[in-house]
């Protein structure tokens, strides 16, 4: 039988071991997002909108994020999380909590880069067009934020499509072990060893279709959000 | 009438930019119910001035104080009941109904209120049929208006306004003067007015002050600022217009001749026969030559002999008052001046093109206002028994 047909088949019927990855593989990646939002999107905002002394090494800083190896990254925190590192006795190694903590560490830089990025790019005349209007600081953050919210949906997708489709440092720290750190990426490296095309054709559909579906999602939610009226 | 008192007054206000840059009001205060118009050049710190005095922005030194008080309880009562337009105001890119109700959201009103206001300041304002269009797709014209719209829509005691027409075609910039006069002042207490125009400051202001190189050379009604100019910047920016009263006596074509003082002037204007006219002219356009020059071989309409009555000198120019069948005010450089023996008694005479003077009907006819033309007679007659 023809492996891309098997594949779809896989995918349609429900297949258990295919569902079972590509639901741990969004588990884990989403978990994931949501640290590196938290940690990154207010770093990169208020780098973004503070003017202090040492601004351009923390730039630059947030910058060499972006280039962090993920493979490198998935190093340093089995290090970290070996038996004989300094987090050990935590044993998290080779669990869904390493993978999590390594795609943080991989997506965090992205998002606080691409938000750095956008907030810079706002003209200074909202700010004191905002307070003119009788703004308080925190009302006249988000509006400015406002104007530049398809720029920050653009970095948390950025964000969320560095790790859905890493493989190394997961393999490293997550080991791919069958029903509990298997995700989609190491499932394809496995199964395409083993010989398996079918199972390894039926992630790669749904990686690349869960990547488009995601970043068209966020895009969307971006553009409707244009014609909602403020809550201030 | 209770006196007016003072809403805004900024003492010892300076803010230095850099070398060339600086800022430095010893005093100003914007009066409860008055329209101070701020005037000057481009770059002479007039936007400064109105940021500071919104509390937009801090002096390096010098103080604002808001009702009597100062800090930042007088920088928040100040946010809450003031508005600001600027010259190149920031929309949200959204409707206008959401950019004009902006202001009201954020002071915690209610959306039906809000939408209610937005929808009776857009229609006064001509630009309900705009509610609901990105604010993108509006004109030059009409995001201005929809800038006003937002100012005023807060009712605010205070109005701050940064050359509102300063981008805005002749057509447009009319329109809009239209409104501030019409509407700004009907909603708005205080208004706060800085122009590089010099006939939006006249025209609109109560009081009108005249910023350079970012000192406030003179403040006064524009009266005062015309016929008492500071320097001589002040006298050439103002434009310095002067009027004399007449009465039309022919009428040809947009052409009228004027009766002034028993003079006859040919001038610019439309007006019907026994009108009462003001005529207004610039003291640079007068043309002086000596006594005996005839009007021969020139193409100047207008001759007049007269005699100087006092003689100012400022900087390279100097300022003449003249005496002749009316009081003149010319404007001539020292140089022109020292060769005519300008001085008090001298005689000049005084030619003007008939095109540098504009008359406009005053709306009363010479029968009806005897009464005023005689004690405009008495007056001058007066005058001219004081003068030794």
């Amino acid at each position: 039988m023809d492996p891309l047909l098997e594949a779809l088949r896989l995918i349609t019927s429900g297949d258990l071991y295919v569902w079972n990855v590509i639901v741990r593989s969004l588990r884990i990646s989403g978990l994931a997002l949501v640290l590196a939002v938290l940690i990154g999107l207010p770093i990169g905002v208020t780098v973004g909108l503070a003017r202090f002394r040492f601004r351009m090494p923390v730039v630059a800083i947030i910058n060499a994020g972006l280039a962090f190896p993920p493979v490198v990254v998935g190093l340093a925190v089995f290090l970290l999380l070996s038996r004989s590192g300094p987090l050990g006795d935590l044993s998290l190694l080779y669990t869904p909590w390493a993978m999590i903590g390594a795609q943080a560490i991989i997506a965090g830089p992205y998002v606080a880069a691409v938000s750095l990025a956008a907030v810079e790019g706002i003209p200074p005349d909202i700010a004191l067009q905002a307070r003119a209007l009788g703004a308080s600081r925190w009302q006249s953050i988000l509006l400015q934020l406002r104007e530049v919210r398809t720029s920050l949906v653009a970095a948390v997708a950025a964000g969320f499509g560095a790790i859905i489709s890493e493989v190394g440092a997961v393999m490293i720290v997550g080991g791919n072990i069958l029903d509990e750190t298997r995700v989609m990426t190491t499932a394809i490296v496995l199964e395409t060893r083993r010989g398996n095309f079918e199972v390894a054709i039926a992630m790669g559909i749904v990686l690349m279709a869960i990547a488009v579906y995601v970043n068209v999602v966020l895009l969307l939610l971006g553009r409707r959000s244009i014609r909602r009226p403020l809550t201030a | 009438m209770s006196e007016p008192t003072p809403v805004l007054v900024g003492d010892a206000l300076r803010r230095v930019h850099g070398p060339r840059n600086t800022l430095d009001v010893e005093h100003i205060e914007l009066m409860a119910g008055e329209l101070l118009a701020v005037f000057g050049p481009n770059g002479a710190g007039k936007s400064t001035l109105l940021r500071i005095l919104a509390m937009l922005e801090k002096p390096t030194s010098g103080r604002v104080t808001f009702r009597g008080a100062s800090g930042r309880d007088a920088e928040r009562a100040l946010r809450a009941t003031s508005a600001v337009v600027f010259q190149r105001a920031y929309f949200w890119r959204e409707t206008v109904e959401y950019n004009v109700g902006l202001g009201l959201r954020l002071r915690g009103r209610s959306r039906s209120e809000t939408r209610q206001r937005v929808r009776e300041v857009c229609t006064q304002l001509g630009i309900a049929s705009l509610l609901n269009a990105p604010v993108e797709e509006v004109s030059g014209g009409e995001a201005q208006r929809v800038a006003l719209a937002r100012a005023l829509v807060l009712d605010p005691d205070v109005l701050f306004l940064d050359e509102p027409t300063a981008n805005l075609d002749t057509d447009a910039r009319v329109e809009l003067r239209h409104d501030l006069e019409r509407f700004a002042r009907e909603r708005a207490t205080s208004i706060f007015l800085i122009t590089h125009d010099r006939n939006e400051a006249f025209h609109l202001a109560d009081r009108v002050g005249v910023l350079r190189e970012g000192r406030l050379v003179q403040i006064g009604t524009p009266t005062e600022i015309y016929e008492n100019p500071a320097d001589v910047y002040t006298a050439r920016v103002t434009g310095a217009e002067f009027t004399l009263h007449g009465t039309a006596t022919a009428t040809e074509d947009r052409m009228l001749t004027v009766d002034v003082g028993g003079a006859q002037l040919l001038v610019l204007g439309d007006a019907a026969v026994n009108d009462l006219v003001k005529v207004a002219y610039r003291p640079e356009d007068l043309v002086l030559g000596a006594p005996d020059q005839t009007n021969r071989d020139l193409s100047t309409r207008n001759l007049l002999h007269a005699t100087v009555t006092d003689r100012r000198d400022m900087g390279g120019l100097v300022r003449l008052r003249l005496r002749g069948p009316v009081e003149l005010v010319a404007l001539v450089t020292r140089a022109a001046a020292d060769e005519l023996g300008a001085s008090p008694g001298s005689r000049v005479s005084v030619r003007v093109k008939a095109t540098a003077l504009h008359a406009f009907p005053t709306g009363a006819t010479a029968e009806v206002d005897t009464d005023d033309a005689i004690e405009e007679a008495a007056e001058a007659l007066q005058e001219v028994a004081e003068t030794p």
